[in-house]
């Protein structure tokens, strides 16, 4: 029960924290203070006690897709194990689940910002359908490594590993399946080089560029999403290149927090030292991180 | 033995459905409804032999002499047939209820009650061609579906485009049908009966005739399954045919090709492990590329038809991994492919035909299939929009819909061809994990799936209008919006408790393939219980946030203005995305593929005045390698008409002559 109640709480509270920490490490490099570490959070509520304006030419559409992709980046969370702990939710064929539901995230917020019809937010729109037929062959590559390596189809037992932890033998698959899936979290949560999310140049943006019309509390979901999804993600990652225990269940936790946003950190590092690719190279990366994880496969199963 | 006769007059009703009407004599709206009645009433017939038939032991089955010299009048309703028989008795009755509104009869004087007479025949012989058993049998009725179907689809016979599709479709189910006539020759030699019943004589076929039979079953059947590059004549036919007829093209005729492939494969023996490559390797193909071709294309029911052609690979990778189990003993890869394929049957006839109905109301508000000349219909067809939202989360295999149900036993079985690891997941026996890349091209098909029905949901229903093409649309009548609604529901209901039809499904592939190992079992290998948990709660969970953010104390619409223009001060609605606008990164990355036609707009000078850009994605396959080919067929093969004559006498002679060579060559000892 405890260990539920510690997922559900990181699940929940945690995310805002983590696009904070990206913002300071990118203040650092600057040279400025940067928003405070809670700035996100201070955001979300100031957000939810908004009213919102709303684009004549929008259907339901517009409003049901964030909640829709909270529902599904909430409902992936809980498929996903953080820590030492087993994911609240785990099946045979759960990894599957995970990848689709953020697919229906995919499927609405696209289609939100199709509601507009601002060539803005379509251009955005096509822009991520475009890449997300890039990134899922790289994350299935992925998991079908994870799957192999485990022997398990369960999200819980491939990030864990089989007892005794991964074989010698997976070493070199997992390094590259964790390089491509790195190039994935940075694609799939709109970072540089993929995309810039501080940037107001509508014509250079992915995610942001979406949800330009979305106002108040709409727009606080979206952004909890994103946060959210985020933090899966990392999770997912950091199972693969940290999966470090101390044995005591008091300390698994925070120093799987610290791991987080050490991840963040490296993200931040990221953003500040590498310019946005222009956006016909941006599939060249993708294709990259796509060969990282065949590779690997290849390797694992030769 | 009573189901087998209620089916079998189900199949003499829908068959005969169109005839009252042409009795009739003149156009009028009773002889439509007359042979939508009479639909309904087959169909319901047909459904309640299916159910008595569910609970008997062995399979009803009757065999019958006749007067043709070859073959007998048998028919069985196995487990296999009801599967494909259970969308063969749904989707042609609601188009029937669907065309009461779509295709008056009043509307259309000259050709409503042809349509009439060759729909009815179409679901007569789709219930014939999956209950026969004898191979003669078969290929009759197999040709009546052909013809019929030819005729159903071309109705609109003044429109040159109609006529042009009409014609390939024909020489490609002939091409299909060509190979099906060797297939049962080559059957008839190895078996020596044209019956198509498992018998020792069956499983003795050597190795590499039944790898021939093999062979043409699949380019036979694979003609009019589409599986590309067999695909050529589909996406015209169902462009131009009346949209519920599309609707039973794509959502049942097109299956009888993939039951055709089943039902040989269960006859033959046990085959080589290439067969099943050969097959989920020509899947994998036609789903991406399907997918491919589909985001490149303007005309909605196209896009449809090119869907179709993905789908049908999906299904194809599911058979290519149940052929594959049962060559290397593998009873997991039997039960979950087989069972993804046949589950991924039922759910396309219900989300295709739903899209095809949707694009049929769409047509009939917007008076084009051009989707670019589309926009903003979700305002005046609230309905229509909704019920194509469904099928188009259902298409896309996303969770909590029933598309998703079928991928996931998929890939379920994809990610079990990866051998045995440390854990018991992937089960014991030895792996081909070559196989499991498969899972990848069915991710990608996944993703592109999105990007087309996000572009196709975008460019009709959301928006601005993009003309005024569709400014006095509706929602179309009660008759066209309930079989809708149906098939929503259909698609709802697998999606939430798809483990209803896993006897079903498991007792299909048991009878398909005999399986040593009976502990493998769809509920053990993947639970599908999740899947209904999960999707449950996936909608308690939304409605639960869309009621938390109502109660938010201020969470109120405040104003309403016109979207954010970054500044510009004159928006038009031309400027918005367009479908093709939408599409045009992935047509440029998969150009090696679609090859597509552009026209790039010429800049001159400062101030250049209006300029045009257009994009055409052809179908590679028919435009550059079929129709050349016919071309450079048609500048030679003239030559050999100096053997047609044009008098019979001449041509009984050429038989006259050719028997006499065929008895000259058995005498000097060649095979008979």
């Amino acid at each position: 029960m405890t260990d539920r109640i510690v997922h559900m709480l990181v699940l929940l509270v945690l995310p805002p924290l983590l696009i904070g920490m990206i913002n300071k490490t990118k203040a650092w490099f600057g040279g400025r203070d940067g928003p405070p570490l809670l700035q996100p959070y201070y955001d979300l509520f100031r957000l939810m006690r908004k009213g919102m304006v709303i684009s004549t030419s929008t259907t339901w559409i517009f409003r049901a897709a964030p909640v829709v992709t909270l529902a599904t980046v909430l409902l992936a969370g809980l498929l996903v194990p953080i820590s030492r702990f087993h994911a609240p939710i785990a099946f045979t064929g759960d990894l599957i689940l995970f990848a689709y539901l953020l697919g229906l995230a995919r499927f609405f917020t696209t289609a939100a910002a199709l509601d507009t019809g601002s060539p803005f937010e379509g251009m955005g729109a096509a822009r991520e359908v475009t890449f997300a037929c890039l990134t899922e062959p790289a994350l299935f590559f992925a998991l079908l490594v994870l799957a192999k390596a485990s022997g398990s189809l369960t999200l819980t037992q491939m990030l864990h590993g089989p007892v005794g932890g991964f074989a010698a033998a997976t070493a070199a698959p997992l390094v590259l399946v964790a390089i491509g899936l790195f190039i994935v979290i940075l694609a799939e949560t709109c970072r540089i080089p993929v995309d810039d999310p501080n940037t107001h140049l509508e014509l250079t943006m992915i995610h942001e560029v979406m949800v330009l019309d979305h106002s108040g509390p709409l727009l606080g979901v979206i952004l909890y999403a994103s946060a959210i999804k985020l933090c899966i993600l990392g999770t997912v990652l950091l199972h693969v290149v940290a999966p470090f225990t101390t044995g005591q269940v008091w300390l698994d936790v925070p120093l799987f927090v610290l791991e987080l946003l050490g991840l963040t950190v490296v993200i931040g590092v990221v953003e500040s030292v590498m310019a946005r690719l222009q956006m016909r190279h941006v599939p060249y990366l993708l294709i990259a991180a796509m060969l990282f994880c065949g590779f690997g496969f290849l390797l694992l199963v030769r | 033995m009573l189901s087998l006769w209620m089916v079998l007059a189900a199949a003499g009703v829908l068959a005969l459905s169109g005839l009252p009407a042409c009795l009739l004599g003149s156009p009028s709206s009773t002889g439509q409804r007359a042979a939508t009645l009479l639909m309904v009433i087959g169909s319901g017939l047909g459904l309640g032999g299916l159910v008595l038939s569910l609970g008997q032991a062995a399979p009803p089955a009757l065999g019958l002499a006749w007067l043709l010299p070859w073959g007998q009048f048998a028919v069985t309703i196995d487990s296999i047939s009801i599967l494909f028989l259970g969308p063969v008795f749904v989707v042609p009755a609601l188009g029937a209820i669907y065309g009461l509104g779509y295709w008056r009869s009043s509307e259309h004087p000259d050709n409503g009650r042809r349509l009439g007479l060759f729909y009815g025949l179409l679901a007569g012989s789709m219930v014939l061609v999956t209950i026969a058993r004898d191979g003669v049998l078969f290929l009759i009725a197999w040709e009546v579906m052909a013809l019929a179907a030819y005729f159903a689809a071309t109705v609109e016979e003044d429109n040159a485009e109609v006529r042009r599709a009409g014609w390939v479709y024909l020489v490609a189910t002939h091409a299909g049908t060509m190979c099906l006539l060797a297939m049962f020759a080559l059957w008839r030699h190895a078996t020596g009966s044209f019956a198509l019943e498992p018998s020792a004589a069956a499983l003795a076929i050597p190795a590499g005739v039944a790898g021939t039979i093999f062979v043409l079953a699949l380019l036979g059947f694979g003609f009019k399954a589409g599986l590309m590059p067999l695909h050529v004549w589909l996406p015209g036919a169902h462009a131009n045919a009346p949209s519920h007829v599309s609707a039973v093209m794509s959502g049942v005729m097109l299956k009888m090709g993939i039951y055709g492939i089943v039902r040989m494969t269960a006859l033959l023996p046990v085959g080589a492990w290439w067969w099943g490559g050969v097959l989920l390797a020509a899947g994998a193909i036609t789903g991406v590329a399907g997918l491919a071709f589909a985001i490149g294309q303007h005309d909605l029911k196209r896009l449809l038809a090119y869907s179709s052609i993905e789908n049908i690979g999906i299904i194809a990778m599911g058979l290519g991994l149940a052929l594959l189990g049962r060559s290397l003993d593998r009873a997991d890869w039997v039960v979950l492919g087989m069972g993804a394929a046949l589950l991924h049957v039922w759910n396309h006839s219900l989300f295709k035909s739903l899209l095809f109905f949707n694009a049929g109301a769409i047509i009939h508000a917007g008076h084009t299939r051009d989707m670019d000349q589309l926009g903003g219909l979700a305002r005046q067809m609230p309905r229509t929009m909704m019920l194509f939202v469904v099928g188009a989360v259902a298409i896309c295999a996303l969770p909590p819909l029933n598309g998703f149900a079928g991928e996931w036993l998929l890939y379920v079985g994809l990610f079990r061809t990866l051998g045995p690891g440390p854990g018991p997941d992937l089960g014991a026996g030895a792996g081909l994990p070559v196989v499991a890349v498969a899972a990848v091209a069915l991710a990608m098909t996944g993703a592109l799936a999105v990007a087309c029905f996000v572009k196709l949901l975008g460019a009709v229903f959301l928006g601005s209008p993009r003309s005024p093409l569709a400014q006095h649309a509706h929602d179309p009548p009660a008759s066209m919006m309930a079989p809708m609604a149906l098939l929503a529901a259909g698609c709802a209901g697998i999606g939430l408790f798809p483990m209803v039809a896993s006897p079903l499904l498991e007792d299909a592939a048991r009878t398909w393939a005999a399986l040593p190992d009976s502990s493998a079992t769809i509920a053990s290998l993947a639970p599908l219980r999740w899947i209904t948990a999960l999707g449950l709660g996936l909608v308690v969970l939304i409605i639960a946030l869309v009621l938390a953010l109502k109660v938010l104390p201020r969470a109120k619409v405040v104003a309403r203005t016109g979207t954010w223009d970054c500044g510009y001060a004159q928006p038009t609605t031309r400027m918005q995305y367009t479908g093709s606008s939408f599409g045009q990164t992935l047509v440029e990355l998969f150009a090696f593929v679609l090859w597509p036609k552009r026209h790039w707009p010429a800049i001159r000078g400062l101030f250049s005045s209006s300029a045009h850009y257009k994009g055409v994605v052809p179908d590679t396959v028919l435009d550059r390698l079929v129709l050349p080919l016919f071309h450079v067929a048609g500048r030679y093969l003239p030559n050999l008409r100096v053997l047609q004559q044009g008098q019979t006498q001449m041509y009984v002679l050429y038989v006259l002559v050719i028997v006499i060579v065929l008895l000259i060559w058995g005498q000097m000892g060649g095979q008979p």
